[in-house]
């Protein structure tokens, strides 16, 4: 199983209710995903400043300390703003963004890198969605879009770090519903190329797949394509980047999806449940993505 | 007249509180909103209308009622059907009405793919098109499309017989078109008559059904597997 959701609002009115649409949606699908939960919501107004996701290995680790680590292994006298809610923290910093995920790496185990770039924020962590998101008051955030994963665990082990979504390159999100057969090879391919991993999760693969054929220059929808040639297996795949939503699912449609559109966004679910509490969904344009066809919507 | 809220009851009550009523009643489910697992193991010959559109599974198992969905459902609307209808007035997702033992499963719009999937004496009827491997391994029963076939249409029949009335994607493994013979036509216009399709004249469809070269394994066959 595993449910996803992705939701792209149109509609500027709609931005401070980012976080209130996304909940019951993911709650909804919480059946299909009661092992972990995670978000990824992007939103403007960080004054350039870079943004980096970390989850903490437990509650003996204190946020007040890993800011004054943090600022330390920066060094530049500009200070890092480490805002944690529970398990998770938002850093934000003005600087380069490959100095400050460097930084934060350096501090594995204890604190994890889950989501960097310069719009997303990413929380993950396990248990179900309701609870994920009452723990991280996932209702009162703002933004234009946002995607989101339940996962009931069948390839890897159940923790934070093996929680979609993934991001591999910044501001890249892909969550996946479904299994890889052949992920292994395809990591060990990308191992040689010089790719590192966080998990041994299979959907992780697909991501860091997709962020390598990215960073020789291929947009998301030829990333996606490469993917799907490459990996073999049963999945419904939905990618964010800053500007963009898109959903990809196998030759044999074997998982589902359900896509919303309206003027006012655009809403994915892996059922139709998690859609049926949007506002104006009567009125949607509803339907089922064809298997191996590529849907894409720009902000 | 009876009227059961989803939004006040879990799926189990609702089907409980289905099951207790006696034959002939008329049920409302109001408020579907996507729920699976709605109206299935009725043996009551209830009239059951869901206001809405559903989820997974919607009438399976049962054996009599006649249930009608006013929108869309998810995958395997009335699998395993024993008798009575199904029918749904939007479009259906995957595997609608597979395994289906008995009664008819009418849906209004189109179906996704595998509708039909391992049919086994039921029929299944969708007034517009079907998605890829429609009526797959379909063991008996009638399958009607008024629109078109998706690809791998019929791959590895038994004696379930396909009437198409619109365009026959590429066949799979197995199926051929065959002539239509007067039984057919009197088959096609009894599902149409039950159904209420008003597009698809009888006589003007496409007999698809199995080539009868794969029943049983036989490994100069294996390359069509």
């Amino acid at each position: 199983m595993c449910g996803i959701v992705g939701l792209l609002l149109r509609d500027p009115a709609l931005r401070p209710q980012l976080g209130a649409m996304i909940t019951p949606m993911l709650d909804a699908l919480g059946s299909r995903g009661p092992d972990s939960t995670g978000i990824g919501m992007y939103s403007e107004g960080g004054a350039g400043r870079v943004r980096l996701s970390v989850h903490r290995c437990g509650p003996e680790v204190a946020w007040e300390e890993v800011a004054v680590e943090l600022a330390a292994r920066l060094g530049d006298g500009a200070e890092a703003e480490v805002a944690g809610r529970g398990d998770s923290a938002l850093i934000t910093w003005t600087g380069e963004l490959d100095v400050a995920v460097s930084a934060v790496q350096a501090m594995a185990p204890r604190v994890r890198l889950i989501g960097f770039g310069h719009v997303v924020e990413v929380v993950k962590d396990v248990g179900g969605a309701a609870e994920v998101c009452r723990k991280y008051d996932i209702t009162s955030r703002h933004g234009y879009l946002a995607i989101g994963h339940t996962r009931m665990a069948t390839e890897s082990a159940v923790t934070a770090a093996h929680s979609h979504p993934f991001v591999t390159a910044p501001d890249l999100c892909l969550v996946h519903n479904g299994s890889f057969s052949n992920h292994a090879s395809v990591r060990r391919r990308l191992e040689a190329q010089g790719v590192s991993f966080d998990s041994d999760n299979d959907s992780e693969v697909a991501a860091r797949l997709i962020a390598s054929h990215l960073a020789q220059g291929d947009d998301v929808e030829q990333a996606l394509r490469w993917m799907a040639k490459d990996l073999d297996g049963f999945y419904t795949v939905v990618v964010t980047t800053p500007d963009y939503l898109a959903i990809l699912r196998d030759p044999f449609s074997c998982k589902p999806a359900v896509v919303a559109e309206t003027e006012e966004y655009v809403a994915i679910g892996s059922e139709y449940r998690a859609l049926a509490g949007l506002p104006g969904i009567e009125t949607a344009r509803v339907f089922e993505p064809a298997p191996q066809e590529i849907y894409s919507w720009s902000r | 007249m009876v009227t059961l809220s989803c939004a006040d009851l879990s799926t189990r009550e609702v089907n409980n509180a289905l099951r207790a009523l006696p034959d002939g009643e008329k049920v409302i489910l109001t408020d579907p909103r996507g729920r699976h697992n709605l109206a299935v193991g009725l043996t009551n010959r209830l009239d059951v209308t869901i206001e809405g559109n559903a989820g997974y599974f919607i009438g399976g198992l049962s054996d009599g009622p006649d249930i009608t969905i006013e929108g869309f459902v998810g995958w395997s609307v009335g699998e395993n059907l024993m008798s009575g209808t199904v029918r749904v007035r939007g479009s259906a997702s995957q595997s609608a009405g597979s395994s289906a033992h008995g009664g008819m499963i009418v849906v209004e719009g189109d179906a996704s793919l595998r509708a039909g999937i391992s049919l086994k004496g039921g029929t299944v009827a969708i007034a517009g098109d079907v998605g890829p491997m429609c009526a797959f391994m379909a063991q008996a029963g009638t399958v009607l499309i008024g629109g078109n076939a998706g690809d791998g249409l019929g791959d590895s029949l038994y004696e379930a017989v396909i009437y198409v009335a619109g365009e026959v994607g590429a066949l799979g493994a197995d199926a051929q078109i065959e002539e239509l013979t007067e039984d057919d036509v009197a088959t096609v216009q009894r599902v149409i008559s039950i159904a209420g399709f008003d597009h698809i004249t009888a006589g003007d469809v496409t007999r698809v059904a199995s080539a009868r070269t794969l029943y049983h394994f036989d490994t100069a066959n294996s390359s069509a597997y």
